[in-house]
């Protein structure tokens, strides 16, 4: 693999390596705007995912032979991208997990379960994707627990006033998300972390869209646990990430048992396998968790400073045309505060109205609540159509955005 | 219109392109239910826009048909319901009954171009409208 590093960034040159967008539909040229569910990969991960399947797959931490070896060696080399990655110390833990929801949920039950008592505080946001919402909301009805939430300003961010009434010295867990899924609004994790650490609850982030669009310091920001997904960060599906601070990742129970997790059983009672095996029962998604790492390479060649200053001009132009559309509201706060994902809606026309229209023009966006009910029920909608960009959008993208509400809008007799 | 000039017409349209401008002018001109009728218990589940249905039996000229009304918050939806409109409304329980559905969706495409929840959708009204007939067929 060639370790150039770019010194200009160019999302054309960007974008041809990402042989999906490459193609001609019967529609035109694809304009992907949903990375914020998925984002398209690169040739690299691709023939990193191939490299693997071809040359020497095999089982990971059993093998005694050359292939199995190669798997163990690729992982752990997989392991040491990512911590770098993500700014973390280096006796930190890295386990694989499924994605971001598994990863969750794993924090929630294998760490709350018999820390959170009843009549702690779980404290979470009004713009939590359900992932970061319906764990606590569980692990609250289990234990007996108040679910708090961090109220937002008009905006779309988190008021700051409220941190020191919500966050009290019941609270056990604070989990956030470092990047909203819909608003894109950008929460203060550093500040969020020392208020826990105050109360002496804990900092549980969810990176899954601040992860692959800047910089993260969990080091710096002293976080307990974050979890991020593979596939939002050019990678794979079916893998994801929880990083643990050293001390942290050993407090959490495994909550899945058998396969690799597993060091001795008896008929009596069962003992588990070192961290990070302990938390990863069953076989890995092997191909994925490597292929994350070429990914992880990949976003470092491109430069993830770049990339967020190219995604952040993108937001700046979208923020500033879509303005001009009559009846359009954005959501969120204006783009200073924000990733660069807009969520809007359109008087008079509907999200899956606009959503169709758009895909006649190959412009490929989401509609819906996003997995954020809550979220959406505070902003008294049901339905929100989201556009999010990654490296490999262009300002042609936003052209195309913006030309294919203006044919919505048309078609739909609003002009 | 007639369902038998819609189909006419709508097999006569190029493609996917034209056929969706048609479904959305169908919308565009189906007339707005009554605020009264947009109530919950007339809500069909399962679609992603909001849709209302509302069937009644009326005896036209002594025979026994089912009258519908239906509105969504959303055009294309709406076109579609027009579709089922024309299909279904003012036709007796058992011609409601004896309709093939599937096939009048296949000859129009529409399995292709929709995307899955709106199927889902789309076959949670039938399913309202066929129950209802079963309810009042002799």
């Amino acid at each position: 693999m060639s370790e150039i590093t770019r010194s200009h960034f160019d999302p054309r040159n960007v974008r041809s390596e990402f042989p999906v967008l490459n193609q001609e539909l019967k529609q035109g040229r694809p304009v992907f705007l949903d990375s914020a569910a998925s984002a398209q990969k690169p040739r690299a991960v691709i023939d990193k995912e191939r490299e693997v399947e071809e040359q020497y797959f095999a089982n990971a931490y059993r093998g005694r032979y050359s292939f199995g070896a190669r798997i163990d060696e690729e992982l752990e080399g997989s392991r040491k991208k990512i911590k770098a990655f993500l700014g973390a110390a280096s006796d930190s833990k890295i386990v694989f997990t499924a994605g971001t929801t598994l990863g969750l949920n794993q924090i929630a039950f294998g760490w709350g379960r018999g820390r959170v008592l009843a009549g702690d505080e779980i404290v979470i946001s009004s713009m939590e994707h359900h992932a970061n919402f319906v764990p606590w909301q569980q692990l609250a009805q289990e234990s007996g627990a108040t679910l708090k939430l961090l109220p937002l300003t008009e905006d779309g961010r988190l008021d700051a006033t409220a941190f020191e009434y919500v966050i009290t010295k019941r609270t056990k867990i604070v989990a956030v998300c470092a990047m909203s899924n819909v608003l894109g609004t950008e929460n203060p994790i550093g500040d969020l972390a020392r208020l826990a650490h105050d109360v002496g609850a804990i900092l549980v982030v969810d990176g899954a869209q601040s992860v692959p669009h800047r910089p993260t310091n969990v080091a710096a920001d002293n976080v307990d646990f974050l979890v991020f997904s593979g596939h939002k960060v050019y990678g794979p599906t079916g893998v994801g990430v929880i990083y643990g601070r050293a001390d942290r990742m050993e407090e959490i129970q495994p909550i899945i048992f058998g396969g690799h997790m597993i060091r001795r059983v008896s008929l009596e009672n069962s003992e588990w396998a070192e961290t990070p095996a302990r938390l990863e029962a069953g076989t890995l998604p092997i191909v994925q968790a490597i292929a994350l790492g070429a990914a992880i390479d990949w976003v470092n060649q491109t430069g993830l400073a770049s990339m967020h200053a190219h995604e952040h001009a993108l937001l700046e132009e979208t923020t500033r045309r879509l303005m001009e559309i009559p009846g359009l509201t954005i959501y969120g706060p204006s783009p200073e505060y924000k990733g660069s994902i807009i969520a809007f809606r359109i008087a008079d026309l509907h999200p899956e109205d606009l959503a169709t229209m758009l895909d006649r023009r190959a412009v490929f966006t989401r509609h819906g609540h996003h997995c954020t009910m809550p979220l959406h029920t505070l902003l008294g909608v049901t339905a929100t159509t989201r556009a999010s960009f990654a490296a490999y959008n262009t300002m042609e993208d936003v052209d195309a955005l913006v030309a294919g509400i203006q044919f919505a809008r048309q078609k739909f007799r609003l002009t | 219109m007639s369902i038998d000039d819609i189909l006419q017409e709508f097999e006569e349209l190029l493609d996917w392109e034209e056929q969706c401008d048609f479904l959305i002018d169908l919308g565009l001109e189906l007339p707005e239910i009554s605020t009264e009728l947009k109530r919950d218990e007339n809500i069909v589940h399962g679609c992603q826009s909001l849709v209302w249905l509302v069937a009644q039996r009326v005896v036209e000229d002594g025979v026994t048909v089912v009258r519908l009304q239906a509105d969504s918050d959303a055009i294309i939806v709406k076109g579609l319901i027009a579709v089922l409109l024309a299909a279904y409304s003012g036709k007796t329980p058992q011609q409601i009954l004896d309709r093939d559905i599937e096939a009048l969706f296949e000859r129009m495409g529409l399995n292709q171009h929709l995307s899955s929840t709106r199927r889902n959708g789309l076959h949670g009204m039938v399913q309202r409208i066929r129950g209802f007939a079963a309810l009042h067929a002799v």
